[in-house]
């Protein structure tokens, strides 16, 4: 019945929990904003950029103004300066909102271990996802992203409330 | 003045919020009394090419002053490396200018090159030029595409990071490491070509040289993009010295000054090549001059290509100074002995000062280096084009409209890891 009713233009019935929906819709088109720091940010770039064609997986649309963003990827060392600036761009994102923290610096402070900078965006602000390398390379970023997809294909109404922990790839 | 701590909160970062007293004398009286407006552009926005952050005050939409306030990544590298042995230190200069890492290395080994007094083979020094040229493409690259998307050219982005790609896989092929490979070592490269490599670069030339018309045939005669640029950012030669602006910046405003034709380094003085130099001094001269230089250096490395000899070493053999190669460890104890001790403590450097500059693809890098006896330095210090060229925006911006600003600043090619390091 079901596809001779959707040839005559009937579009029949899908059954799913409320769960699978909302976070199909999360996972299919997360905006992320549009922010760079340092060398990852050129890495990010890249991805964005024609090889690795990040709106493959419906992000291609990055948003300037953080109140649009889904999305916070610190693509960078994170500097004492700069800390409060990015806790205030993650505190002006509307929920849900999501943040990959990208390269070493982000995740540790790297190969510095320094008076000038933080030693992992994580004292700043929570993060869902550690993306290593100096700079990752494209594909780890989109692994990242898809260790993301599938953090959130996890998530339940029921638990948004509840803290996330953080997964590290 | 009193050394102030890191801030910790929002109101200690932007404290000229509240306090335009703080301002007396940066911006015009008229802004104190409330005539003309403070708008805050950064750290966080999508043209100022990384974390830049500047306070224009404007009438209207006019731009009357223009203040940069910098140091939103500064990383404590000069710091860091004088904790790292000289060998070391490469790593951390690749992380400085991130557009182009190699032109960082090759400045940093130079100094330390000219410090302890090592000799670089000829092969070597064809290798570097090689790559050093490459990564002016890379770098011209991508300034040429976030210039362009800045000013609404979409296309442009994509079609010059699909080349920039290649490039960066013949980096990984190199050094295993699309951006920071450090494959400069003091002495030479830290490996030869592997095999393949040449094959790959010739036939990338050949591929590349008709994607610089391709970019060309999109802007170049483009009425939008000639609108946006042309008489934009004007900068007379004298102004341009006297602010110390270098590289295509400098040569955008006519003044033939190039150091790899002025002070030659690593053999640059047996290849021939034109510096191109623009007329205006505007954002579109600049552009121009860059997108010659591509093609310059496409000219460079297929002459480097037919220099390059087949044998030879590609780093100095001095044992002092480089650590043997692999193979020769199971033979000889001396071998051994220069593997562990340069491996562990490093090789040592006077205790005397030295200042080497280069031509990196966005101006005169200059490195200052301050030897102890040991094996650490004293100081090292980088006199960085972007910094310069970030301080030289009041006078470019001066009377220009704020979407001005955003070509002015794209078209000096800022990196903000160069400059506040």
């Amino acid at each position: 019945m079901g596809v001779i009713s959707s040839k005559l233009g009937n579009l029949g019935v899908v059954t799913t929990t409320l769960d699978t929906a909302i976070n199909w819709g999360r996972n299919g088109a997360m905006w992320p904003l549009l922010f760079g720091l340092a060398c990852c940010a050129i890495e990010y770039m890249g991805t964005q950029a024609s090889n690795y064609d990040l709106s493959r997986f419906g992000m291609e649309l990055n948003r300037a103004s953080p109140r649009q963003a889904d999305l916070l990827i610190v693509s960078g060392r994170l500097t004492r300066k700069m800390a409060p600036v990015v806790r205030q761009l993650y505190d002006q994102m509307a929920d849900p909102k999501w943040v990959i923290s990208m390269g070493d610096c982000a995740s540790c402070g790297g190969v510095y271990n320094n008076y000038a900078l933080v030693q992992g965006v994580d004292e700043v602000i929570p993060v869902d996802v550690y993306v290593a390398g100096c700079p990752p390379r494209p594909e780890q970023l989109l692994h990242g992203i898809i260790t993301l997809h599938e953090k959130i294909k996890g998530d339940s109404i029921r638990h948004w409330a509840a803290p996330q922990e953080a997964i590290r790839v | 003045m009193a050394v102030q701590s890191a801030p910790e909160t929002m109101e200690q970062v932007f404290k000229w919020e509240g306090s335009l007293d703080d301002l007396k004398g940066l911006v015009s009286e008229r802004a104190i009394t409330g005539e003309t407006m403070l708008l805050n552009m950064g750290p966080h926005h999508p043209s100022t090419h990384g974390v830049l952050r500047v306070l224009l005050e404007l009438d209207g939409e006019e731009i009357v002053t223009c203040l940069p306030d910098v140091g939103f990544l500064h990383t404590g590298i000069e710091k860091t490396i004088e904790s790292k042995t000289y060998e070391k230190g490469v790593t951390l200069t690749d992380r400085m200018d991130y557009l182009a890492p190699m032109s960082n290395n090759m400045g940093y080994c130079l100094a330390v090159e000219k410090l302890v007094g090592l000799e670089v083979p000829y092969r070597a020094q064809i290798m570097r030029v090689i790559c050093l040229e490459l990564t002016r493409l890379n770098s011209h690259l991508v300034w040429l595409g976030t210039h362009a998307i800045d000013m609404g050219a979409m296309s442009v982005f994509l079609y010059a990071f699909r080349e920039r790609e290649m490039i960066l896989k013949m980096f990984e092929t190199l050094s295993g490491q699309r951006l920071m490979g450090s494959y400069m070592r003091p002495g030479g490269v830290w490996r030869d070509f592997p095999e393949g490599f040449l094959q790959t670069l010739e036939s990338f030339l050949e591929y590349f040289q008709p994607k610089i018309d391709d970019y060309e045939r999109l802007l170049t005669k483009n009425p939008l993009w000639i609108d946006r640029t042309q008489g934009i950012g004007v900068i007379e030669p004298e102004q341009a010295m006297a602010w110390g602006i270098s590289g295509p910046s400098l040569r955008g405003s006519g003044v033939n000054w190039d150091l790899r034709k002025t002070m030659p380094y690593s053999s640059y003085e047996q290849f021939d090549f034109n510096v191109p130099v623009g007329e205006h001094g505007d954002v579109y001269d600049r552009y121009l001059v860059r997108i010659l230089e591509m093609r310059e250096s496409v000219k460079i490395i297929q002459q480097a290509l037919k220099k390059l000899p087949a044998k030879g070493p590609f780093r100095s053999e001095n044992r002092k100074f480089v650590p043997p190669p692999r193979a020769e460890l199971g033979q000889s104890m001396e071998a051994v002995i220069h593997h562990f001790k340069l491996w562990t403590e490093g090789f040592s450097a006077p205790d005397e000062e030295v200042f080497v500059a280069i031509e990196s693809p966005r101006g005169e890098l200059g490195v200052y280096l301050h030897g102890t006896g040991g094996t650490k330095p004293r100081r090292i210090h980088f006199k960085t084009p972007s910094f310069v060229h970030i301080s030289s925006l009041p006078i470019m911006t001066q009377g220009h409209l704020i979407a001005d600003l955003v070509a002015i600043i794209g078209s000096v090619d800022v990196v903000l890891g160069d400059c506040d390091r």
